[in-house]
């Protein structure tokens, strides 16, 4: 059995994104502080007791216990509060004590919370960093590390936007049907935001990367399980996931360092993952709606067939061509090029390339690099020279530094 | 940053002649060439493909088949552009695939009053 130490920790992340979207669904948005309250000092109390007589049996149940008491006792103080000082303030409806901890309970409440945090009310990155903190369990230094910022700025942003989404009055709950595509529309953004987040990060290989992706995907699926919430879009989406996460396990090398699509060990991937992402794509495919979701996930799903064959870059170029018309991209644009040069050949895709206009782009200057290699290789170098010199990540330079270098050696 | 349309013009009764594998390498054209447009931060709307068939109708409620038995070419399409200058727009409409079947692309600024 693991100890205590270990187990809290596992379980913070698990559960306590539970308690609080079930008590702030029951106690409404102003009091979401006191949603956070119970459940953090529910998690010091297991602290306490576990560390002292081990973890009870069943740690979850315990914790919900623990929580739905403190919840009365809160909930009776207040009560007697507001009745002794105030008692011109009549309670219109009897309040109710019993909070839902049943498994449905839960799925409901992280559902309401998920387009709460969503609200358009605030912005995309406090939406992120909120729903880190609220629907993932992550502390304030944790989304600090992940956004490489400091622990105030997370604190003022995570302030900020509760601030706001109490004085819009934002009721907590899935959206009505007439509301509920538009709605749904920003909560995916937010959590293909998130999983990116994770996955194109700068800072490389962060375990907390890492979870940014998974947590995004559990998010998802909660919509998925819901069928009010189980639209192709969303499924859409899950699949894009799905085909990009199974390559977690080749895209980092032991240091930690990012290795190229190309360079990777094709059986790290993760086939089990690939077929679900298919599934899902299955599933998208319902219905008439086309959104980005659906044609990257077209993109990602080509990429999980290694190697180069003229049917895969054709259809790669059309999945580009199709998501630039619906929605510019500096890199769709880019992206697509890089299609056109391997399903038409690099003579076509360079003069693609000249008219893109991304002068300020280091991965602008690594394309025309990488296209005018092997015809041109003076041309190549400068490119990768000037790409250099725009790129700010480390890890940018690094490879960048890496291409010099090969055809240094090649000349 | 100017608005344009695209109006296309072809004699398309000749596509119906064309084998699925000519119609296939022509649409992969139109594609790529509005895809060009799109990865350039130039394209406001694809805009749509018209129907060979439509109406006309003129004063005192005559309404014919259309111009269509009159001249070859017709009203096949129309796309929504950006341009800072009409020539800009002109050397984004070069590269239309509407030319290959001996049709035409006009170029009409969109104004904004």
């Amino acid at each position: 059995m693991q100890s205590a130490t270990e187990l809290i920790p596992h379980l913070f992340r698990t559960e306590y994104s539970k308690i609080v979207a079930v008590l702030c669904a029951h106690f409404g948005i102003d009091h979401i502080e006191t949603a956070e309250d119970i459940a953090s000092d529910t998690f010091l109390a297991a602290t306490e007791l576990w560390g002292l007589k081990g973890a009870p049996e069943n740690p979850a149940a315990w914790l919900y216990t623990v929580a739905k008491n403190k919840t009365k006792n809160y909930l009776k103080r207040n009560t007697l509060f507001t009745g002794k000082i105030i008692p011109e303030i009549k309670q219109t409806a009897p309040v109710n004590t019993e909070i839902d901890l049943s498994e449905a309970g839960i799925a409901d409440s992280l559902l309401a919370m998920i387009f709460t945090i969503c609200d358009p009310v605030i912005a995309t990155e406090a939406q992120i960093a909120l729903a880190l903190n609220l629907l993932c369990g992550f502390g304030i230094q944790e989304i600090a590390t992940a956004f490489l910022t400091n622990k105030d700025t997370i604190y003022k942003r995570l302030q900020r936007a509760k601030e706001k989404l109490k004085e819009a009055r934002i009721n907590i709950a899935i959206p009505g049907e007439a509301v509920l595509p538009q709605r749904i529309a920003s909560v995916l953004i937010t959590l293909y935001l998130l999983f990116n987040e994770g996955y194109y990060s700068v800072s490389g290989a962060h375990p907390l990367k890492r979870e940014c992706c998974t947590e995004a995907m559990r998010l998802t699926l909660l919509l998925l399980e819901n069928e009010r919430t189980n639209l192709p879009a969303a499924n859409a989406l899950m699949a894009l996931m799905c085909f990009h996460a199974s390559r977690f396990e080749a895209r980092a090398d032991q240091s930690g360092d990012l290795v190229l699509y190309n360079e990777q060990d094709i059986s790290l991937w993760d086939q089990s993952l690939i077929e679900k992402g298919v599934s899902y794509l299955n599933q998208a495919a319902q219905g008439s709606a086309l959104t980005k979701y659906h044609l990257e996930a077209g993109i990602a799903y080509w990429h999980t067939h290694p190697g180069d064959s003229k049917e895969k870059w054709e259809a790669i170029l059309q999945l580009y061509n199709q998501l630039l018309m619906l929605e510019y991209s500096p890199v769709a644009a880019l992206n697509r090029t890089y299609a056109l040069a391997k399903a038409n050949g690099p003579e076509a895709a360079l003069i693609e390339a000249e008219k893109l206009n991304l002068q300020d782009n280091h991965f602008y200057f690594v394309l025309l690099g990488t296209l005018y290699t092997n015809s041109d290789e003076d041309k190549a170098l400068h490119c990768f020279e000037q790409a250099y010199c725009l790129a700010r990540s480390a890890a940018d330079k690094q490879l960048i530094e890496k291409k010099i270098h090969l055809l240094s050696i090649q000349k | 940053m100017k608005d344009f349309l695209f109006l296309f013009r072809a004699d398309y009764s000749s596509y119906a002649k064309r084998s699925p594998e000519a119609l296939q390498s022509i649409t992969k054209k139109w594609m790529d060439w509005i895809g060009s447009i799109a990865a350039q931060n130039k394209l406001i709307d694809r805009g749509n493909r018209l129907e060979n068939d439509g109406k006309v109708i003129k004063p005192n409620n005559i309404v014919t088949d259309g111009p269509y038995c009159e001249i070859k070419e017709s009203l096949g399409g129309y796309t929504l552009i950006k341009a800072e200058t009409i020539d800009e727009a002109v050397t984004l409409a070069k590269g239309c695939p509407v030319y290959e079947i001996g049709g035409s692309v006009e170029v009409r600024e969109i104004s904004k009053m």
